[in-house]
């Protein structure tokens, strides 16, 4: 078998597969695909199931194992065959809401969020690729079995250049054919049907061979019963542990692989194409697998000891001389090999460009490419995604350098994907499910799974080191990757599996229990575990039963009469109509539905049009789009609300600032004018008696008298102005306190002899605690004294009772000192208490003594500017006054 | 005929330097310093000038400017009203009050003001 014809042959084979893809794809695009649109296509298609491990491994597996290898096949026969309601479950949620990959369903189940689907594709890629390696070594070996046969058998091979080329030309073929375009739904017409003819290939070279060994080698059917019988293949036992995890976990990967994802759900083209494959599927399998057991019988029976049984599928054709059917079997493989490749490199693409690249690319880009056509980004994220998976697959084969049996790392991908599982069945079953329990259950899985299985498959010493396989990390033996929590003795892979799975499934439990979900995450779970519940027709409007007058005036209602008038004349002028309907074309619905948009929101235009058009389901999108639309609205008007209670707010500022101001002018009136009235009067006396003590011809006592006259009222004025200066000073803040510690008996000793200036005539009994006194003070004395001396001057000026006392009652609280002066007069009355702090606030004129009238406003601004108060006491009997003292006057901000 | 003038003025030393002046020329003065025992005092001996006080204790030089005009008896009686306050010419002549001084005054302004109301010749020389 000539080297040279093998890769001629190889090659002509995959100009066929171009053709095939090309020739759809051409078909597709001018939506004429009719038969490629059938239940056999997608039947075949699912057949990626089988790959090279299937096509040369499982006879391996047969050879070492027994009928083990059966468990591949049983698990998807057991999925079609028994839960396709759950199949048919997901190609509805798949078609429903366009899910373009298993990540993309995952996140869009649990409130479309990104860092789930990013979660989802880190395990898809970390399990795929040694399963894609796995491809390119399968090919990789097939070239190796025949150059072995080479005749000169010194050609040199370098399985990493085939390699290389390998990954190179099925980069190139994906990349042709599976970012050609951009589909909403990500549909590969193409290569789907080129998968469906390596189906066949493939299938057909097995039955090839198969029938070759029954009838050529072995002498017929009987023949090979026979020799099953005597080989030791029936004596393994079926351990029912081991076969019941292996079933389980294909069941799991069946639906889990991304692979099998992409051709079931978003490739799938029509539901009941899923009941057709539901039978015909198993039944593929069952084809496929009824010669691995002869082929592998025959093979230990007929070549060397030592011979690869991954490889009897080539190697007894070839060892029987039959080079023609070794050629086509090596198609068969590699058919295998190449459209496993193909396909999962485009759903990891679609997966890694979805969740990965574009949401980077997205908040990373410059501003200035704000305006970029997305579409060529996520292509060219696509096809560098493509490259990247393959490379990935590459690098691993080359480090690995293809030494594992094939069937265990086909498990342990298995495995992996099989991770997906519990969010996957409980995002669609079970409402409760939440986005916090999917990530733990995920991280979990993913996390147990790298470690008792994924690194321990480097073997000890590579990924873990060999203490840590022996004795578990940091001496921790119940946390050996083989033997968690002491579980000895169990079967590696069904050890990982048990763990792995185990608790995965309770974080995602635990996690979806204790957390809420979110109103997206609620609503999206809902429609995902309802999803048969409502129907939804196409997306696009159908000629519907609607009256044209009723779109009409809606449209009246929402655009404005005449607008909406002009956009169906329009409309029906480009219909060639006569009148000013048109016809409710889906075009004209589509047209109308945008416009609508532009003024009421696009999911409220929506849902409007599906309500006259007939359709009456409003889908749970819709709703939520509409309730988004409104809170936008609502938020947007109680923003306007809130500037306005704003506006309002300013505007009774403004008032009341205006108002105060007024009042202060009206004050500042007042006050001058009372000035002018307190300097006026005591001028006019003096100016009248000067005037008459320079006429002369007057008695000398009279002169005296009048000469006393002008020397009181002079003083007089000087005290006015004094007062005047004191107050401005105070009430400006500007005075300069002088402060010590000071007696308060001093000070009231003080000020009562000041104070007896006044009304010196009077009897005048004071009444004192002298020992309540003996506080010291740290404040301005002279200043304190001051209001003393006001009051006590008050009291004596304006007590009206028959024998005049004064009481002064001194308390210490709470680091304050209060000083009450009550005399035993009327009192003030009620309504004139609040007013006697007021500049000039004089209430009677009936004992003027001098003063303007400013003495208690002079208090009032001492004691606020030794930080304390003065304030009137009503129902005290008399007039009485408390002085608040702080005991240690803080030194006052500046 | 000895002229009769009412003085309402509630300052002492204002009322003392007022009388003085007055009865210097010759004149009768009565006086009191608030509204009530005024407008008594103008009842019981009728006067022939009035000489009021704006700023007054109780009753406003306004208020007893009101109620002598409101008896018959004393509505023609000429009164001159004093203020110490620039702003209350105009209230007190639309009040009715024939004239108006603003404190201070001279001496020979306000003798030669009364003695016109009173229709008396300027002072003699």
């Amino acid at each position: 078998m000539p080297f040279n014809l093998l890769v001629l042959s190889c090659l002509l084979y995959v100009v066929f597969l171009f053709t095939v893809a090309f020739l759809v794809e051409r078909r597709a695009a001018r939506g004429r695909l009719g038969w490629l649109r059938s239940p056999l296509v997608y039947t075949l298609s699912l057949s990626i199931y089988c790959t090279a491990w299937t096509f040369y491994g499982a006879v391996g597996y047969a050879a070492r194992s027994g009928l083990e290898f059966l468990t591949i096949y049983f698990g998807p026969t057991l999925v079609f065959i028994g839960w396709w309601w759950l199949l048919r479950k997901l190609v509805r949620i798949g078609r429903q809401h366009n899910v373009t990959s298993i990540a993309d369903l995952i996140s869009s189940r649990y409130g479309k969020s990104n860092s789930l689907g990013v979660i989802v594709t880190v395990i898809m890629v970390v399990a795929a690729t040694p399963y894609i390696a796995l491809q390119l070594q399968s090919v990789v070996l097939a070239f190796g079995v025949f150059a072995a046969t080479e005749p000169g058998g010194s050609r040199p091979l370098d399985p990493g250049q085939i390699a290389v080329w390998v990954a190179v030309g099925l980069a190139l073929f994906t990349i042709l054919f599976g970012t050609r375009n951009l589909d909403a739904r990500e549909q590969h017409h193409g290569i789907v049907t080129a998968i469906a003819v390596e189906a066949v290939v493939k299938l057909l070279a097995l039955l090839a061979v198969g029938s070759f060994v029954v009838r050529g080698i072995a002498g017929g059917v009987a023949d090979v019963i026979a020799r099953i019988d005597a080989a030791d293949l029936a004596a393994w036992q079926v351990q029912p542990g081991r076969w019941t995890g292996l079933i389980f976990l294909s069941a799991a990967a069946v639906i889990c692989l991304p692979r099998m994802f992409q051709v079931m759900v978003v490739e799938n083209e029509d539901e009941g194409h899923l009941a057709r494959a539901s039978w015909a599927f198993p039944l593929y399998l069952m084809a496929m697998s009824l010669f691995i057991v002869p082929i592998a019988v025959v093979g230990l029976d007929r070549l060397p000891e030592g011979a690869n049984p991954d490889m009897f599928v080539l190697t007894l054709p070839l060892a029987e001389g039959q080079g023609a059917l070794a050629m086509f079997a090596f198609l068969g493989g590699f058919s295998s090999a190449t459209s496993m490749v193909i396909v999962e490199s485009i759903a990891l693409a679609t997966m890694i460009s979805n969740h990965v690249m574009i949401p980077l690319w997205l908040r990373l880009r410059p501003k200035a490419a704000a305006g970029d056509d997305l579409r060529q980004v996520v292509l060219m994220a696509r096809r560098l995604a493509i490259a990247a998976v393959l490379a990935l697959g590459y690098g691993y084969y080359q480090v690995s350098g293809g030494s594992a049996a094939l069937a265990a790392i086909g498990l342990i991908a298995f495995l992996g994907v099989a991770q997906v599982l519990p969010a996957m069945i409980g995002g669609i079953f079970w409402r409760g499910a939440t986005r916090t329990g999917a990530s733990l259950g995920l991280v979990t899985g993913l996390v147990v799974w790298a470690y008792t299985s994924f690194l321990p498959s480097f073997g000890p010493g590579a990924a873990l080191s060999a203490e840590v396989f022996a004795q578990g990390p940091f001496g921790l033996s119940w946390l050996r990757p083989q033997a968690l929590f002491g579980t000895e003795a169990m079967d590696p892979m069904i050890h990982a599996l048990f763990w792995s799975l185990t608790l995965n499934i309770m974080a995602f439990c635990l996690g979806s229990l204790f957390t809420f979900p979110g109103p997206v995450e609620r609503l999206q779970g809902a429609a995902f575990v309802n999803v048969f519940e409502g129907a939804v027709g196409p997306q696009r409007w159908a000629r519907g039963q609607v009256e044209p007058e009723a779109l009409l005036t809606m449209a009246q209602r929402i655009l404005g009469e005449d607008a909406a008038l002009a956009l169906f004349q329009e409309a029906a002028r480009a219909q060639g109509k006569d009148s000013f309907l048109p016809d409710p074309t889906p075009g004209f619905l589509d047209s109308l539905e945008s416009r609508l948009s532009g003024s009421v929101g696009a999911a409220t235009a929506h849902a409007m049009i599906s309500q006259l058009v007939g359709r009456a389901t409003v889908t749970v999108e819709d709703l939520m789009a509409v309730a988004s639309e409104s809170a936008q609205l609502l938020e947007y008007s109680a923003r306007l609300e809130a500037r306005e209670a704003e506006l309002t707010r300013t505007a009774g500022a403004l008032r009341e600032a205006n108002e105060k101001l007024t009042q202060l002018s009206l004050q500042k009136d007042a006050f001058l004018s009372q000035i002018s009235h307190e300097l006026r009067t005591p001028m006019t006396s003096i100016r009248a008696f000067s005037e008459i003590l320079t006429e002369g011809d007057l008695p000398p006592e009279q002169v005296v008298r009048y000469g006393k006259i002008i020397h009181d009222e002079a003083k007089r004025l000087t005290r006015l102005l004094d007062d005047l200066l004191d107050l401005s000073v105070l009430e400006n803040g500007s005075v300069q306190l002088t402060v010590g510690l000071a007696s308060l008996q001093g000070m009231i000793d003080t000020a009562l002899t000041a104070a007896r200036a006044t009304r010196p005539e009077r009897e005048f009994t004071v009444i004192r605690d002298l020992p309540s006194e003996a506080i010291y003070l740290k404040t301005d004395a002279d200043r304190l004294t001051q209001v003393f001396i006001n009051l006590i001057s008050n009291a004596r000026k304006y007590c009206d009772a028959a024998r005049p006392e004064l009481r002064i009652v001194v308390r210490q609280r709470a680091g304050r000192v209060t000083v009450d002066f009550i005399d035993n007069g009327k009192g003030i009355p009620k309504d004139a208490q609040r007013l006697i702090f007021e500049k000039f606030a004089r209430l009677t004129d009936a004992n003027r003594a001098g003063g303007a009238g400013l003495g208690l406003a002079i208090c009032r601004e001492i004691m606020t500017n030794l930080g304390g108060s003065v304030a009137y006491l009503p129902g005290q009997g008399g007039a009485a006054f408390r002085v608040t003292v702080p005991l240690r006057l803080e030194t006052l901000a500046a | 005929m000895v002229a009769h003038v009412l003085l309402i003025e509630d300052e002492p030393n204002i009322a003392e330097a007022i009388r003085f002046l007055l009865t210097r020329d010759g004149m009768r003065v009565s006086h009191a310093t608030e509204g009530m025992a005024a407008l008594v005092l103008a009842r019981q001996d009728p006067p022939d000038l009035v000489i009021l006080d704006h700023m007054l204790p109780g009753m406003s030089g306004l208020e007893v400017l009101a109620s002598l005009r409101a008896d018959p008896a004393s509505r023609a009686t000429p009164v001159m009203m004093l203020t110490a306050r620039g702003r209350d010419r105009e209230v007190a002549e639309q009040a009715g009050a024939d004239r108006f001084m603003t404190k201070p005054f001279s001496n020979a302004e306000i003798l030669a003001e009364v003695r016109a109301m009173l229709g008396q010749p300027g002072p003699t020389p």
